[in-house]
């Protein structure tokens, strides 16, 4: 087994405001070397809080983290200063959801990328300007030597993507982040995206979290498949497992609420309810008043982890439990 | 950019000319003769249609507005009824007395209130923010007049540091590069800056407070960057705005300030408009207000050709 890229133990994240917001309560998680991993979940689920506390990106006055963080062996956690600087675009990038607003609108993209490479490789601006123009290459933006001289304003929406993640490539990062960054972008472009980041992804051989909250894109893109719900990670196997074999009712209610196969005219399948507020830390299943198979145990304490398989990972109280006096501790094989 | 640029200085003709228009207009919608001040109070119908018809105020409105246009763009702007002195030469030296005022007002307000801005977007809600917010509003807020003789009271009365008004000793109207003239400078120019620094404090720090709040600036972040770095992508995206803001209070500046040059006797064009005003000098007055509404229009026209070369969003034709 080969040492792991990313190596998340129990998370947590908390802001503090006019009313405190726990977002992610106690999430593990680990990425092998060149391995995509999605993180799928509804809007306010957490996922995309949990990409921006591996960039150490969530305001520091507001936010309370504990837990420990490795990526390529370095401690987040402990980064300070200019070591921050330095793993935040070297070891680890980001591409962001909107690269309209992601991206400084004042300066030309040729700009943006070098600024990175310069500050992170130490070499001349003509030199970065070179690595620039390689990278718009490897992106295949059209007419690459014009476009270096753009401003975002000038490029549609695919292009600007693909410059974000020429930026966030430029400086070889071991891990990427991708926050939604297909969801801005239309459904002809998305799937090019999409491909262009795989055959990267190959190339480079780094690691990629991707967060979305379309299961299309994640089958599309991603080895694992960890499933995010009111800030916990509730489910985590390979891609064909979530597919075929999704253990947690929620996994199943996402599964069953798409499109494919739907005569027109009938309803959709939808999970009944709104997701919880996150004002305090969860006692018990965060989804257990929404779940069509909860039993009083579900709402009485906080579920088990179990264990099906290797690699795989369920947080549910097993079915035969459900309904008991007790929680049994015993990790059942159907959960 | 050469289209753009053209563009913008034809557009400025027919806004010249509509400021002419209302500059002519206003004084004579104002009630009251113009003549009542020159004029002896005994003075027969006759006398006073020969005075009427000297000054060409006989004549239907609109040959009178083509006549002083037509004149005015030939640099004459009539004679003064009060002191019988070309309009032009007045205005002129007016003029170049307030805009000394406001090259030494610009001085003092623009780069503190850019810096305050700048701090305090920067420091949002913290201790920082909140005493700088303070001094904005008050620059704002406090009538400069009063701010003026304040300023008098403390530093010419109680401290007899600097001199109280005038604009030289000896009550001197020329201006001279030397410390004699300068200490006559320092009181109005401060009492003039405050406003207009308090209100680039406060577009400043708004801006500078929103494009912090921006996505890219996290991106800016996440790319590595430290915070100095991002500091300068900060500024050129709020140069844009700041500019027109200060070309905006520019603009006003140079128009000199009645109040403030009543107060401290500064020979500019706020103190002969006030003048003009309480002589009924409907010459004097109508050349003034052209002048500064001309000023205006310059300004404005210079920040739009600014703002293209700082911010690529404007180049497009």
């Amino acid at each position: 087994m080969t040492e792991a890229l990313v190596d998340i133990r129990n998370l947590n994240v908390r802001f503090h405001g006019a009313r405190t917001v726990h977002a992610v309560n106690g999430l593990d998680l680990s990425l092998k070397p060149g391995e995509v991993l999605t993180i799928l979940g509804e809007s306010g689920s957490g996922k995309s809080v949990t990409l921006k506390a591996l960039l150490r990106l969530l305001p520091e006055k507001r936010t309370a983290i504990s837990g420990a963080m490795t990526v390529d062996g370095i401690d987040v956690m402990s980064l300070k200063g200019r070591a921050l600087a330095d793993y935040r675009g070297g070891t680890t990038s980001m591409i962001f959801q909107e690269p309209m607003l992601a991206l400084d609108p004042v300066y030309t993209i040729g700009e943006q990328i070098a600024e990175a490479v310069c500050r992170h490789k130490g070499i001349s601006r003509s030199a970065g300007m070179d690595v620039a123009l390689d990278m718009l290459k490897k992106v295949r933006i059209p007419s690459p030597e014009r476009r270096l001289k753009n401003y975002p304003h000038e490029m549609s929406g695919g292009m600007r993507q693909r410059a974000m993640i020429a930026l966030a490539l430029s400086c070889r990062p071991k891990l990427l982040l991708a926050d939604e960054p297909t969801t801005a972008l239309d459904a002809t472009v998305q799937i090019q995206v999409l491909l262009l980041l795989r055959e990267l992804q190959k190339e480079f051989g780094m690691g990629i979290i991707f967060v979305t909250h379309d299961i299309g894109v994640a089958v599309e893109i991603s080895d694992r498949i960890a499933v995010m719900y009111a800030g916990t990670l509730i489910e985590t196997g390979t891609t064909r497992e979530i597919i075929r074999d999704a253990r947690h009712p929620y996994t199943r209610g996402l599964l069953a609420a798409n499109l494919h196969d739907v005569t027109p005219g009938t309803r959709l399948e939808a999970i009944p309810g709104a997701p919880p507020a996150l004002d305090a830390r969860p006692t018990a299943c965060s989804f257990a008043p929404r779940c069509p198979e909860a039993g009083p145990v579900c709402s009485a304490a906080l579920p088990p982890v179990l264990t099906p398989g290797a690699g795989r990972r369920v947080v549910c109280v097993p079915k035969a439990d459900r309904f008991a006096g007790a929680t049994s501790a015993a990790p059942a094989v159907n959960a | 950019m050469l289209i753009y640029f053209l563009q913008r200085l034809v557009s400025v003709i027919p806004v010249a000319l509509g400021v002419s228009l209302i500059c002519f207009m206003l004084v004579h919608i104002a009630p009251g003769d113009p003549l009542t001040a020159v004029m002896p109070v005994d003075a027969t119908a006759e006398q006073q249609a020969e005075m009427r018809a000297a000054y060409g105020f006989d004549k239907p409105l609109p040959v009178q507005f083509v006549l002083w246009l037509g004149n005015a763009l030939t640099g004459d702007l009539g004679t003064s009824i009060a002191s019988g002195r070309p309009v032009a030469d007045e205005v002129m030296r007016a003029v170049g007395n307030s805009l000394i005022l406001a090259f030494f007002a610009s001085a003092i307000g623009f780069p503190l209130g850019i810096l305050f801005g700048f701090l305090a977007g920067t420091y949002k809600n913290g201790v920082v923010d909140k005493v700088i917010t303070g001094i904005a509003i008050a620059g704002v807020s406090v009538p400069n007049y009063w701010l003026g003789m304040v300023l008098v009271v403390i530093f010419s009365v109680s401290l007899g540091w600097l001199p109280s008004m005038g604009a030289g000793p000896g009550g001197s109207t020329e201006w001279a590069w030397d410390w004699e003239h300068l200490r006559f400078i320092i009181l109005p120019a401060i009492t003039l800056a405050a406003v207009p620094m308090g209100i680039v404090t406060r577009t400043v720090r708004a801006l500078v407070a929103d494009i912090r709040s921006n996505d890219f600036v996290t991106a800016l972040y996440a790319k590595g960057l430290m915070s100095r770095h991002v500091v300068a992508h900060v500024i050129r995206n709020a140069a844009p705005t700041a500019l027109s803001v200060v070309g905006i209070q520019l603009g006003y500046l140079l128009g000199g300030s009645i109040l403030i040059e009543t107060v401290f006797n500064w020979p500019g064009t706020g103190f002969l408009l006030s003048n003009a005003i309480f002589q009924r000098d409907l010459p004097l007055l109508q050349g003034t207000i052209l002048v500064l509404a001309l000023f205006f229009v310059v300004t404005n026209l210079l920040v739009d050709l600014a703002q293209p070369l700082i911010d690529p969003r404007i180049r497009r034709t």
